[in-house]
């Protein structure tokens, strides 16, 4: 292929992408109401195209065991098939369907990954509101154990821990969700801090209201917006640490399908000009592409901004 | 001028407190593990002679805080320990590795900041066009690409009709452009992933300052568009900027790991991922100590640098 179609390419994926934001966009607008609706009229089209994928691939992780052909590890033919009815996508380099793995792959990537980003969240957010109401020494702790922690790169700390023990989801879960509660807590505790020092708050401690009140009833509500987009981009940054790290041989462990181990099983192809690796790849990529669209238009709402 | 000195101290003295609670960590984390090392690598099966007698050649015999100091004063001098798996000096195992990474990442840094820089500024300047747009959208799309994935396409694109080689095998023996040649295609993978976070926040940076009252006066002066960006707002940029340079020069350093790998590129990064499928401890704590020192020494140089920008923290009475 020269530059010229590769490139017409392009455009027209782009295209289509827009188009299809801007269709689910009316869609969108025509069966919802009230507020939401309102919210969504005036949504940028990238935003939808956003919301759209991200509903595909929820579907798709849901529906995995009925719309895929095959088992998720059933062999089913000779390896590294070429595209060709009955497996659209061929096979990969131990003769199982590749599409069948693909569509597994929605559910335990993006699952493991949304477990990790949960974890890491529920724990992030709550010690930095905690350390920002009670304040004085625990917060000084916290803080401080936070600060050494985020001074070590991730990749090295995941890589440091995975040594010491062992290569296993549960412990790949872990390691990731502590890192990330570093980096949710310092955003948790920089928005809390401007809250905890208004009126209102001051008044809810006179009334007697309880730590936990404060926390849950009078902080945690104002602080939700910066904390929503925050999870999105978590996310993001959850899922590509993990995919990294199963690339790496390191993360998620076969036979279970996932993304960034079957880049790298697949990977000798690439050698051959076969782009089947690449799928996997670019549906990380997607995901991740999606997900940042719709905090950016969530982060855009959230600040008023009108540039 | 005795402001300063002092503040460069402190930041230093800050920089080592960081090294040394990170080199706390690394090498008491292995204490984490439930039983020690040795039940740890040999499994239950192994007799508690061979436990015993290996638990003797890696030290295990000796208090922790006695390990550590002897690891540390070590690893002071370059002499990090024997690897377990081919019991080769680490060091050893690690010089010519470290040379490598630090040229691969020095290569993209070459060509990412001044690329990043000029996309920055030339977003600036044409907010809200067309080219502005368009250069956000890429950001925003090769911000949410995994390493992999770009090199993959690189692959694909460039190495497929033979222009550049899609292993980067780099030796003593190879000459500078030589080796500039081959780890091309690794380089600008850890370009393109760079370059969208540098340039997104060098382009915010500038239009801060942009809503600024001085930059209208120089408007109003009648000068152009180009002047007042490049004259005005950037020196005032400049702490924002080196901040953001920094932070994706420490990243490049991380960055290098997949990057290595997928092109087999002969790197620290390859090292520590077949370290840690092989646990082997001391490759790993050494090279975990390596990255965070670079790491940590980075982010203080940026702030540093940021310090030295600003005219108001330089004169403070």
């Amino acid at each position: 292929m020269s530059v010229l179609p590769r490139f017409l390419f392009i455009a027209l994926t782009v295209a289509a992408a827009l188009a299809a934001g801007w269709v689910f966009r009316r869609i969108a607008v025509a069966v919802t109401r009230g507020e939401l609706r309102k919210a969504l009229r005036t949504a940028p089209v990238t935003a939808c195209f956003g919301i759209l994928v991200i509903a595909l691939y929820v579907a798709v992780a849901m529906a995995a065991p009925l719309i895929a052909p095959y088992g998720e590890n059933e062999v089913v033919g000779d390896q590294f098939m070429p595209w060709a009815a009955p497996h659209l996508l061929g096979t990969d380099n131990l003769g199982r369907d590749m599409l069948t793995r693909l569509i597994y792959g929605a559910r335990n990537s993006v699952g493991i990954a949304f477990l990790t980003t949960l974890l890491a969240f529920l724990a992030g957010s709550f010690l930095g509101l905690l350390a920002a109401t009670v304040g004085g020494w625990l917060d000084q702790v916290l803080s401080r154990m936070v600060d050494i922690l985020m001074a070590i790169p991730a990749l090295i700390f995941s890589l440091l821990f995975l040594t010491i023990f062992g290569t296993s989801v549960t412990t790949l879960i872990i390691v990731i969700a502590v890192i990330d509660t570093t980096r949710v807590f310092r955003l948790a505790r920089s928005v809390a801090q401007t809250i905890v020092v208004m009126d209102f708050i001051e008044a809810a401690r006179l009334r007697g209201e309880g730590l936990a009140r404060l926390i849950f009833r009078e902080i945690l509500p104002n602080a939700m917006a910066p904390l929503a987009a925050e999870f999105g981009l978590r996310f993001c940054f959850v899922f590509l640490a993990i995919s990294a790290l199963s690339f790496l041989g390191l993360g998620i462990q076969p036979p279970t399908a996932d993304w960034g181990s079957m880049v790298r099983e697949n990977a000798e192809l690439i050698t051959f000009g076969d782009i089947t690796p690449l799928l996997p790849a670019g549906a990380i990529a997607l995901l991740t592409v999606a997900v940042n669209f719709v905090v950016d238009w969530m982060l855009h709402r959230a600040s008023g901004l009108k540039e | 001028m005795a402001n300063i000195r002092s503040m460069i101290a402190r930041r230093l003295l800050l920089g080592l407190l960081t090294l040394f609670a990170i080199s706390l960590i690394i090498f008491f984390a292995t204490e984490l593990l439930p039983g020690d090392l040795a039940q740890n690598m040999l499994g239950q099966a192994a007799t508690p002679e061979t436990v015993a007698a290996f638990r003797k050649e890696l030290g295990l015999d000796l208090p922790a805080h006695i390990r550590y100091l002897n690891w540390l004063w070590g690893a002071l001098h370059g002499d990090f320990g024997a690897s377990m798996a081919t019991k080769r000096p680490v060091a050893e195992l690690i010089a010519s590795r470290l040379e490598h990474t630090l040229f691969l990442a020095a290569y993209a840094a070459a060509i990412a900041v001044p690329v990043s820089l000029f996309l920055g500024v030339l977003a600036a300047l044409y907010r809200n066009s067309l080219l502005d747009r368009a250069i956000n959208a890429l950001a925003l799309t090769s911000i949410s690409f995994p390493e992999f994935f770009v090199s993959y396409i690189l692959i694909v694109l460039l190495a497929q009709s033979g222009l550049f080689p899609s292993m980067a095998r780099i030796d003593a023996s190879t000459t500078l452009a030589e080796a500039l040649y081959r780890s091309f295609l690794p380089a600008l993978a850890l370009t393109l992933v760079v370059t969208a976070h540098m340039m997104r926040m060098t382009r915010a940076a500038i239009i801060n300052l942009l809503a600024s009252p001085y930059v209208e006066m120089a408007r109003l002066k009648g000068m152009s568009r180009m002047r007042v960006i490049l004259y005005h707002a950037v020196p005032n940029a400049l702490a924002p900027i080196i901040t953001v340079v920094a932070l994706n020069l420490a990243y490049l350093i991380t960055g290098v790991v997949v990057v290595e790998v997928v092109f087999v590129y002969p790197g620290l990064g390859q090292l520590m991922v077949d370290s840690v499928s092989k646990r082997d401890f001391p490759v790993v704590q050494a090279v975990a100590l390596i990255f965070a020192a670079a790491y940590v020494l980075l982010n203080l140089t940026a702030d540093v640098l940021s310090t030295l920008t600003n005219p108001r923290l330089v004169h403070r009475k």
